[in-house]
């Protein structure tokens, strides 16, 4: 059972900070780092990774500096983001040339293991360079596999898989959750994090923003006011038949992409949705569009910052 | 050293496009030598000529960057890298069996050719042929290190090692007699001409003096680059 400690570490280039005073504990079991793209997520896994010193603050594995300290890497593996990967090397001779730089005692067996592990024996005497995305995926797991580490970091593991990969890939990792690893991965999709994470910190903008097991994170994402804007036929009379409907918390007449507009913000989500129509129907007033204003992830995110 | 890093890193050298070209140069002066017999026929000037200005002056330090930056810029560029730092292996065995690989191509892409060329201009490998070919063997060590140490500082490599070999000691080095002193290609010659007998071109610096500092260059390079992978951070968000 292996913990990592990240305690107030922040890490800037030159006046750009990355990350910024993060104090975070990745103990045994599945970890989701979530967070929109350049929130910082792969910063940190890069500390964590030994690849990358703190600027301040401190990044340990069960109490070791990670940072220039070659040996916590018999306890880690790490599955990079990064593409390449040796691509005129076979499968079966890139896992097995990790296995030897570990210096396992039966480099062989391991290779063997690992690939197996992820489904890879098959294909494992092409090279790698004839890959498809998920297979290089596996590939690359397996090469973080071999010696059997107690932490698994992996950086963006679903990019670009299509469905079916990320079906496999999400139950190998909980196997590995499974198994009592620690194991920890990135990723910008919330519903990716929930089908796999027991556990979700949330990076944004170089902050730790939020921690806690999936239910919480989905709770502090939808229970908040959310603001749609709706474009109708008749703006006015609109606005104060929502006004009166008790899932509207405000109404403003404003503009939105060049024409009048109403912007709303409703108290509960699902109870808005459902009201909406029903009640420009009532008035008889004819809906041209109605679009959540601030679905996108950053937005999301974003409230959960400031809240 | 570590078994593993050579054979990915040989593997990785004459896997890539870039090995053509250390076929395609040591021909290029073959091409040159079996010219100049045909045209002039066996003239044991045009042979010192020849390996002083090409193989010592020209082929060495080229063969010496593209091996030298090969065996390890392109990992560092494209991240592939990761899988030998994220290893319980010490950052010296990595660089040091990636400059004995360098060193080795070197050898073999400078030193043999050069031996061949001399055998076809003068039908022999005598005097000062044996020579050239000591000179190109102490020059490739110095240069490996010295370029396997550019391809770990810097992303651009190879511009620095061309600037540094082609305009430094050609071009300066060729007009300016002080900053051929300064200089692997004349520290390697001046082995050549304590080993030869009559060679007209003398060196700015004695053997005695060159090779301590062909060493000196060699390992601290070797040392510094060591250094520099202990502390080598990638980038963070792409």
């Amino acid at each position: 059972m292996s913990t990592i400690r990240i305690e107030k570490a922040s890490r800037w280039y030159g006046n750009v900070v990355a990350v910024n005073d993060v104090t975070m504990t990745i103990g045994p079991g599945v970890t989701g780092l979530l967070g929109p793209n350049g929130a910082g997520k792969s910063t940190l896994i890069h500390m964590m990774g030994g690849f990358l010193p703190p600027s301040s603050g401190g990044v340990t594995l069960d109490g070791d500096r990670i940072w220039r300290n070659q040996d916590v890497y018999r306890r880690i593996g790490l599955v990079p983001e990064r593409e390449s990967a040796y691509d005129f090397l076979t499968g079966r001779q890139f896992t097995l040339a990790n296995a030897k730089l570990h210096k396992l005692p039966d480099p062989k067996a391991a290779a063997e293991r690992a690939l197996a592990t992820v489904e890879m024996t098959e294909a494992a005497d092409r090279a790698i360079g004839t890959y498809s995305k998920g297979m290089r995926q596996r590939m690359k797991m397996a090469s973080a596999l071999v010696h059997d580490p107690e932490v698994l970091l992996l950086d963006e593991p679903f990019n670009g898989m299509d469905p079916r990969q990320r079906m496999q890939l999400i139950e190998l990792i909980n196997r590995m959750g499974a198994a009592g690893r620690t194991v920890l991965f990135s990723s910008h999709i919330l519903e990716e994090v929930e089908q796999v994470a027991a556990h979700i910190e949330v990076m944004v903008a170089g902050r730790h923003a939020a921690s806690g097991d999936f239910r919480e994170i989905r709770r502090l994402m939808t229970d908040r006011p959310h603001r749609f804007v709706i474009r109708s036929a008749d703006d006015r009379r609109l606005a104060s038949a929502l006004i009166a409907h008790d899932s509207v918390g405000a109404v403003e007449m404003g503009r939105h992409g060049g024409g009048p507009a109403l912007h709303v913000q409703a108290n509960d989500f699902g109870t808005f949705i459902a009201a909406a129509p029903q009640i420009a129907r009532k008035n008889d007033i004819r809906l041209w569009e109605v679009l959540p204003a601030d679905e996108s992830l950053e937005s999301v995110f974003a409230y959960l910052v400031t809240s | 050293m570590n078994a593993t890093v050579l054979s990915l890193t040989f593997r990785g050298m004459l896997g890539r496009k870039r090995s053509l070209l250390l076929f395609a140069l040591p021909l290029v002066m073959l091409a040159l030598a079996l010219a100049i017999r045909f045209i002039i026929g066996d003239d044991p000037d045009a042979a010192v000529v020849l390996l002083h200005r090409f193989a010592l002056g020209t082929l060495l330090p080229l063969v010496a960057l593209i091996a030298g930056t090969g065996v390890i810029a392109p990992e560092i560029d494209d991240g592939e890298i990761v899988y030998l730092l994220a290893k319980p292996v010490s950052r010296a065995s990595i660089v040091l069996s990636k400059l004995a690989t360098a060193i080795v191509l070197t050898i073999a892409f400078t030193t043999v050719p050069t031996l061949l060329a001399g055998a076809i201009l003068t039908g022999d490998v005598l005097d000062p042929i044996p020579g050239f070919a000591a000179g190109t063997i102490v020059g490739a060590v110095a240069y490996c290190s010295l370029f396997v140490l550019l391809g770990v500082v810097s992303r651009h490599a190879a511009v620095f090692g061309l600037l540094y070999a082609l305009v430094w000691e050609s071009l300066v080095g060729g007009y300016v007699p002080g900053a051929r002193a300064v200089s692997v290609q004349d520290w390697a010659y001046s082995l050549t001409y304590a080993l030869s007998t009559d060679l007209e071109t003398k060196p700015e610096v004695r053997a005695a003096v060159a090779l301590p500092l062909l060493a000196a260059v060699t390992v601290a390079a070797a040392a510094v680059a060591i250094q520099r992978l202990r502390s080598l951070s990638l980038a963070g968000e792409s």
